[in-house]
């Protein structure tokens, strides 16, 4: 059996809910981050992997992702700063503590 | 290669390392608001310079012009998206002018204050011009990382990091579905640009659809619009000040300059389908906000859900789809920053300097600070839409173009809700004017007072006299729809 197209949006939606239910569930920042970067690489193997089955000519997929990565990395970049500066403030970086504003 | 189509980002960047290496080359103790007259002062040139860049009508008309490209149709500089540009622009020197004093002694790290700035200015210029997903979701994380960083900012105030992270995680989780939304349209139709992706019939696809609404949610997302709407609220309150006017100003206006871009370029034919939506979703947004924001304690948090409210009320423009509607959504654009200005000029010379942005801080404002509280009166009035100020005109274009499409409900959920947001806005001329203050005077410099005095000028004269602006938004719909 050879992998093909629906293998890969499969493998691809998968991760996305994963990293959905994660972003949505968890409670810790850095984990909250984590299900992000996986909702992140999902897109990615989307872009490849319609960029190698399909019938195109150029390799916009493939530039997409380059671009992708680069934003992912400096978005968890920055959360993992904010959440480093979170602890500074409150020693804890559980999301639920976070109530000072309402309304 | 065509450079000279995007010298406007050119020398916006160029702005932004000025910044960053003029940071580092002052000494330690010296004020950075030099570097905010620097860019004050570059920026309202190149704004002005801006205005030969137009393609005059007749020559868009007779086909003796030729749209602007630059990277082989990816980026287009045509009159909507420089009128947007100078949108931005504006605003950003509406901003630096009030908020130079604030940064000096609220932030800890000033010099990076007006790097990030400019770094967002450049997203929101390159939103406006994107031609393509890539180039816009480029622009859209340009804008919005740069915004996590600002509205983290203030690392005294516990709200601050809150806001920033709060902000954060909403802002990637709506990009990541949006980018999943761009694969899939990517996937069915083989192109990422609107153009090519006008014509192309594979759209209609379970997936080109789904993809399609994922985009639409992610863009809901960062413009706010109901059930999407939940981070607007805690960002606007911790933010520092400015930076929140800049979110209500250049943020939401980018935000929508694509929007429009979407779904009259890339996905007219869905676009379609999505009208009646969009005037349900921007009726929610009308009575939602107008409701939630007399309800607040906090004037900012007011003001967040007034801005959403007021991004309601440029939905209303869009659910039109033709030229009327687009020319009332730029004309509303342009004359809220105005009225943004002037709402939070006050409110950050009050944060700044009373240490908080209730209304309780805003009491006797009147005693001390006349000119301050009567050009936020004046402002949140433009807001409310009551003439002669801008808002009167700005709405009356808004609900004429809907009107005229047929649409009148909504054209009446604007009046009543419009005429509720009175309530609240007057709320705080209540606090400023009959509630007793501590009486002690308010220090104003120079630049904020220009601001103020500038902004409240704008607000009524393009109340009273519309016509000049009105003829470039005009200028700017007409092209777009050629």
């Amino acid at each position: 059996m050879s992998i093909g197209l629906g293998h890969c949006l499969l493998l691809a939606a998968m991760l996305f809910s994963i990293g959905l239910y994660g972003a949505l569930a968890k409670r810790n920042i850095i984990a909250i981050l984590m299900g992000i970067e996986l909702m992140l690489n999902a897109v990615n193997i989307n872009f490849v992997a319609f960029n190698r089955f399909t019938v195109v000519s150029d390799l916009t997929g493939q530039l997409m992702t380059v671009f992708a990565i680069t934003v992912g990395v400096a978005e968890v970049a920055i959360g993992v700063a904010l959440a480093y500066r979170i602890y500074n403030d409150r020693l804890t970086i559980n999301v639920d503590e976070l109530d000072n504003m309402k309304g | 290669m065509n450079f000279e189509a995007i010298s406007t980002e050119i020398f916006i960047l160029v702005l932004g390392l000025f910044a960053i290496v003029m940071d580092l080359v002052l000494p330690k103790n010296e004020s950075r608001k030099s570097i905010g007259g620097v860019l004050v002062f570059a920026l309202t040139g190149w704004v002005l310079y801006m205005f030969s860049m137009y393609v005059p009508e007749t020559a868009v008309a007779d086909g003796s012009a030729t749209t602007r490209y630059f990277m082989d149709m990816m980026y287009i500089v045509d009159n909507y998206s420089l009128f947007f540009k100078q949108l931005f622009m504006v605003a950003t020197v509406f901003t630096l002018l009030f908020s130079m004093d604030y940064m000096q002694t609220v932030l800890r790290y000033k010099g990076e204050f007006y790097a990030l700035l400019m770094t967002a200015l450049l997203g929101m210029c390159v939103l406006a011009s994107a031609n393509d997903f890539l180039t816009a979701f480029i622009g859209l994380e340009l804008m919005t990382i740069s915004f996590y960083i600002l509205v983290g900012a203030r690392i005294s105030s516990v709200n601050s990091s809150e806001a920033a992270v709060k902000y954060l995680v909403v802002g990637s989780v709506s990009t990541a579905i949006m980018l999943y939304g761009i694969s899939l349209v990517y996937g069915s139709t083989g192109t990422v640009q609107f153009y090519e992706m006008f014509h192309n019939q594979h759209l209609f696809t379970a997936a080109g659809l789904a993809g399609a609404t994922m985009i639409m949610i992610g863009f809901f997302f960062k413009l706010s619009v109901i059930p999407f709407h939940m981070w607007a609220p805690d960002v606007y309150q911790g933010a520092p000040t400015p930076i929140t006017a800049m979110l209500a100003m250049g943020s939401k206006a980018a935000g929508i300059a694509v929007f429009m871009r979407v779904i009259y370029v890339a996905f007219p034919l869905i676009g379609f389908y999505w009208l009646p939506i969009l005037a349900v979703l921007s009726a929610v947004c009308m009575i939602g906000g107008n409701i939630m924001a007399i309800r607040q304690n906090d004037v900012k948090r007011m003001l967040a859900y007034s801005s959403i409210a007021q991004a309601g009320y440029m939905m209303v423009g869009m659910v039109s789809a033709d030229y009327p509607g687009m020319k009332a959504v730029m004309f509303y654009g342009m004359l809220y920053v105005f009225a943004n200005v002037g709402a939070f000029t006050a409110l950050t010379v009050v944060e700044q300097q009373r240490g908080g942005s209730d209304y309780k801080s805003l009491a006797g404002l009147a005693k001390s600070a006349p000119v301050l509280a009567a050009v936020m009166t004046i402002s949140l009035l433009s807001m409310a839409g009551i003439p002669p100020t801008a808002g009167f005109a700005g709405k009356l274009y808004l609900f004429t173009a809907v009107v005229n499409q047929g649409y009148l409900w909504l054209a009446f959920v604007g009046f009543i809700m419009s005429m509720i947001s009175v309530y609240y806005y007057l709320q705080v001329a209540k606090a400023m004017y009959l509630a007793e203050g501590d009486g002690k005077e308010l220090h104003i410099s120079g630049a904020v007072r220009a601001a103020a005095v500038l902004s409240v000028i704008a607000t009524i004269l393009f109340g009273v006299w519309p016509e000049k602006l009105a003829e470039l938004t005009n200028l700017a719909a007409y092209t777009f729809l050629q």
